[in-house]
């Protein structure tokens, strides 16, 4: 079982602002990330394959930011929340040594399905990594 | 720009669909379990089965940003599960390889969910190539983007039911820049900096008394006009002879504009910068600091301050609004 409670759509309104979260990236998140999601791709675990590619060094694959965004999401919304969509865009890459921190705030609340869309970015240190939105439809 | 003719080739595969590509492993505990220690996700709905069978579901689901790793190949290239398509869903991204196009870089990923998956459950996904763009260059090179729509489906005795969909957009493209293999080894990353003023033997004045916390503006020394961007000679008289004064810093916004689009960094975001009108009646352009959105008007009441950025290696003149 769970302590963690679940916000109810009726505790949030639209402009309300997610706290911020702050990922230190490193190359055993990098890596581990691009494993876990079965994404083999050289540039995501080989430095020096990456640097042959065109990057300073590894980069995080897109399938873990969609993790670490579901993770914003789901730990700002509690367990409870069940995703309808998460749609992400990628600009500058998430590199080993710089941090990324997820900021949000609840776009639309849909008071028929009880769902609600959060817009959220993550920034690093060269600009946005990702921008996208989350739908959760809460209890 | 008339395209190579070999694209009509690229163009005439956007709309094709291609067959099922299966996943390996049906959804599993102890993939979710490994996902979830990667991605800090502690939601016990997908790694606690007590709890899980506490939920609607009655067991433990797959996180739903995991649907498109469940049918990935994995170290293999191509080397998807039998009962999977022979076709290749990706030979739009091989065809355009072939002409130079080597790197490739993810840039949309838009899930969306029907439901969702359980453990046990075998999941495959169908895809259709969407749309191929117009060439474009970026920051990364000259190329493509290229999307893909996959249908996720859970195999059923009963008819396939479909669980999700995926737009996937990628950047096929030919790199801008080739690190060199030896390159030195990136320990952290660098930050970026603010770029620097090009100093002149006109400006150089400028900036020396910025960096030492004056605010100096031009003047004839003939005829004992202000002006600013500094040049060689006087607009007014034609004189080339000119000293200067140090402003007090004190001005009001005559103009503005608050940049939103595109983010750029290091500047602030929002990012306001001042067309700002000096008591001593030139004007400058000059970013603005600890401005309110409504404080922010034409006519407002400014103070300059100097702000030292990159350690030391800039110092700019900034405004910021104090009550008239």
């Amino acid at each position: 079982m769970t302590s963690k409670k679940t916000r109810r759509f009726e505790d949030v309104r639209p402009g309300e602002a997610l706290p911020e979260l702050a990922i230190p990236i490193t190359v055993p998140l990098i890596a581990g990330g691009a494993i876990a999601t079965r994404d083999y791709f050289p540039g995501h675990h080989d430095a020096e394959a990456a640097r042959a590619l065109g990057s300073p060094h590894i980069f995080m694959n897109i399938l873990t930011t969609s993790g670490l965004v579901q993770r914003y999401a789901e730990s700002w919304a509690g367990p409870g929340a069940r995703f309808g969509a998460l749609k992400i865009k990628l600009g500058a890459p998430n590199y080993p040594g710089d941090t990324m921190t997820f900021s949000g705030e609840v776009s639309v609340c849909d008071a028929d399905r009880r769902s609600v869309e959060i817009t959220l970015k993550g920034k690093n240190s060269m600009g946005n990594h990702v921008t996208g939105t989350v739908a959760l439809v809460l209890p | 720009m008339a395209e190579q003719d070999w694209m009509s080739e690229v163009r005439a595969m956007v709309g094709r669909e291609y067959g099922r590509v299966c996943a390996w492993d049906e959804v599993n505990a102890p993939m979710i379990r490994q996902w979830c220690e990667m991605m800090g996700v502690d939601n016990p709905l997908y790694t606690d089965a007590a709890y899980a069978a506490s939920t609607e579901y009655g067991a433990i689901v797959s996180p739903p940003a995991m649907l498109q790793a469940w049918c990935l190949e994995g170290l293999h290239p191509n080397n998807y599960p039998p009962g999977s398509t022979t076709e290749n869903p990706y030979e739009v991204l091989r065809l355009l390889e072939s002409h130079g196009f080597k790197s490739v870089v993810a840039v949309n990923s838009d899930l969306s969910f029907e439901r969702y998956v359980k453990v046990g459950e075998r999941l495959y996904y169908t895809t259709r190539l969407d749309a191929v763009g117009e060439e474009k260059t970026t920051a990364l090179g000259t190329g493509f983007f290229v999307t893909l729509i996959m249908s996720f489906f859970s195999e059923k005795p009963t008819g396939d039911e479909k669980v999700g969909e995926l737009l996937f957009r990628v950047f096929k493209f030919r790199p801008a820049n080739v690190q060199a293999a030896e390159a030195p080894k990136v320990e952290m990353v660098q930050k970026i900096k603010r770029p620097k003023p090009g100093v002149s033997d006109d400006t150089r004045f400028f900036w020396d008394g910025v960096a030492a916390g004056k605010l100096l503006i031009q003047r004839c020394k003939s005829c004992g006009t202000l002006r600013h961007p500094p040049g060689p000679v006087c607009v007014k008289c034609h004189s080339f002879e000119w000293d200067t004064v140090e402003a007090s810093g004190a001005g009001s916004i005559h103009s503005f504009v608050v940049m939103h689009y595109p983010e750029v960094p290091p500047f602030d975001h929002p990012n306001p910068v001042g067309l700002i009108e000096l008591d001593e009646g030139v004007r400058l352009v000059a970013g603005l600091v600890g401005a309110k959105r409504n404080e922010i008007a034409i006519g407002q009441r400014v103070q300059v301050e100097f702000q030292s950025f990159d350690d030391g290696e800039l110092t700019l003149p900034l405004f910021r609004p104090v009550a008239p």
